[in-house]
């Protein structure tokens, strides 16, 4: 595993009366794959989205390849180039055909030539399997389809790391292994990873490093194998508990 | 009645057509200079902070209680007295401004209706706010403010009737120099309101058309 890519240190997101992130320091290096496990409305998403400021924290620094984003008089559409999202809704552009769903980040952010882009997109797009599916709108596709697309846009534009936000969990169970086989295939290529998810399966496989987070804090956090054999709190066996039938 | 009609088509639809093209050019410079200020305007409320809101909210509150014929008047005179323009000019500014405040409300419902994802997707992918309304957004928007829209192409088509109280010459004015000329009223109304009722007809036929065209397709 390489140098560090992602620092977060003493992140704190306050909305109102409610803290949602009480303080969390994360360090992530390249190639590795994070998954961050925790009950719902325990601050992951919130979280993943601190890293390319889409959330803005209240407090804490976000450092991503040794750039402070979080720093005054950052060009923050700058940095986000290098941080591809996955969204839970997908979020495709609704009007714009797959290929140019995966196109427009190149056109519009790097200026590359429509036809070039469009050619890059067709390359990705068979990478998640969809090679066929080019002319298709997202109202035409599949939900498991439209999150291939999706990552596939995201994948367009080289990111270093790629945040994908329960990227599974919107969609029919049969659709689910598609989309993990993708982001299962991306792990192996060597793309750093921070992955929210409810996917026990897909964590243990895949993941190097999971962080269970509850109430806003990073409870523990270890490989697969620690974590899921010998959880080190009593927090973490409770919300094991919870999902053992995953696990036969 | 066979005589109304008879002239209705024969004479006064023909003598009332001349000032079909003054009802038109003002009723489209209104359209399009409504549209372009209503387009900013819903995108300065939406992502403008609260300050462009609460201005907006007003203008609109302002705008949407008052009839129009006393808005036209009052923005005549406003306009007329401020600046050297024509009363053709003054009245279709008038009518734009007023169109303007109600196609914002369109162009801003559309937007607001636009999941919040496509605005973050976009983010995501690095582009600017601004990058993002122009390649994103706004496709999306004027897809959806089409149907509102086509309505409100209609309301400037039929309000563009009331500049003739402004001594502009269109079909309304002809009309009430024929009603002086001949003392019959109903067949001018009459004749008024075919003329009217094709030209806003037509045009929306058209627009839904266009609106079928631009449809994003789906599974359906």
């Amino acid at each position: 595993m390489g140098k560090e890519i992602i620092r977060l240190e003493g992140i704190k997101k306050v909305y109102g009366n409610n803290e949602v992130l009480k303080g969390v320091d994360l360090s992530i290096r390249e190639s590795e794959v994070v998954v961050l496990l925790g009950p719902s409305g325990t601050g992951k998403s919130t979280l993943l989205r601190c890293i390319n400021l889409l959330t803005v924290p209240t407090e804490g620094h976000v450092w991503v390849n040794g750039q402070e984003l979080t720093a005054p008089k950052v060009n923050i559409n700058h940095a986000r180039e290098q941080l591809g999202m996955v969204f839970q809704e997908f979020n495709l552009f609704a009007h714009l055909k797959a290929i140019d769903n995966v196109a427009v980040g190149l056109t519009k952010v790097r200026g590359v030539k429509k036809e070039e882009a469009r050619k890059r997109a067709r390359i990705e797009l068979e990478r998640v399997g969809l090679g066929d599916k080019t002319d298709l709108y997202p109202g035409q596709l599949s939900g498991g389809m439209k999150q291939r697309v999706a990552i596939a846009r995201a994948l367009a534009m080289d990111p270093k790391v790629m945040l994908f936000d329960e990227p599974t969990s919107a969609l029919d169970p049969e659709l689910i292994g598609e989309v993990l086989e993708v982001m299962q295939k991306l792990a192996t290529e060597g793309m750093t990873m921070v992955c929210v998810t409810h996917e026990m399966n897909f964590a243990r496989r895949v993941a190097n490093r999971v962080v269970f987070l509850e109430g806003g804090v990073i409870v523990e956090e270890g490989t697969p194998d620690e974590f899921f054999q010998h959880p080190k709190t009593e927090r973490a066996r409770q919300f094991l508990g919870k999902f053992e039938g995953q696990f036969q | 009645m066979e005589l109304t009609l008879q002239r209705v088509i024969t004479y006064l639809i023909p003598y009332l057509l001349g000032g079909i093209g003054v009802t038109l050019s003002v009723s489209f410079w209104a359209l399009l200079l409504g549209a372009l200020g209503g387009l900013l305007l819903a995108f300065l409320r939406v992502y403008g902070g609260r300050f462009c809101k609460v201005i907006m909210v007003a203008f609109s509150a302002v705008f949407r209680a008052i009839p129009q014929t006393i808005l036209l008047l009052l923005l005549y005179f406003v306009i007329a007295g401020s600046i050297n323009i024509s009363a053709y000019w003054a009245g279709t500014l008038s009518l734009a401004m007023i169109s303007c405040v109600y196609q914002q409300e369109i162009f801003r419902s559309a937007i607001e209706s636009l999941d919040s994802g496509q605005m973050m997707a976009a983010r995501a992918l690095g582009m600017s706010q601004t990058k993002a309304i122009f390649a994103i957004i706004l496709p999306q928007a004027l897809r959806r403010a089409l149907p509102s829209w086509t309505n409100e192409v209609a309301g400037v088509i039929k309000a563009s009737s009331l500049v003739y109280i402004i001594g502009v010459v269109e079909i309304m004015r002809l009309a009430q120099y024929e009603i002086a000329r001949s003392r019959e009223p109903f067949a001018v109304y009459l004749a008024v309101a075919l003329i009217y009722f094709v030209c806003t007809y037509a045009i929306c036929f058209i627009l839904r058309k266009v609106e079928k065209r631009l449809a994003i397709p789906d599974i359906s």
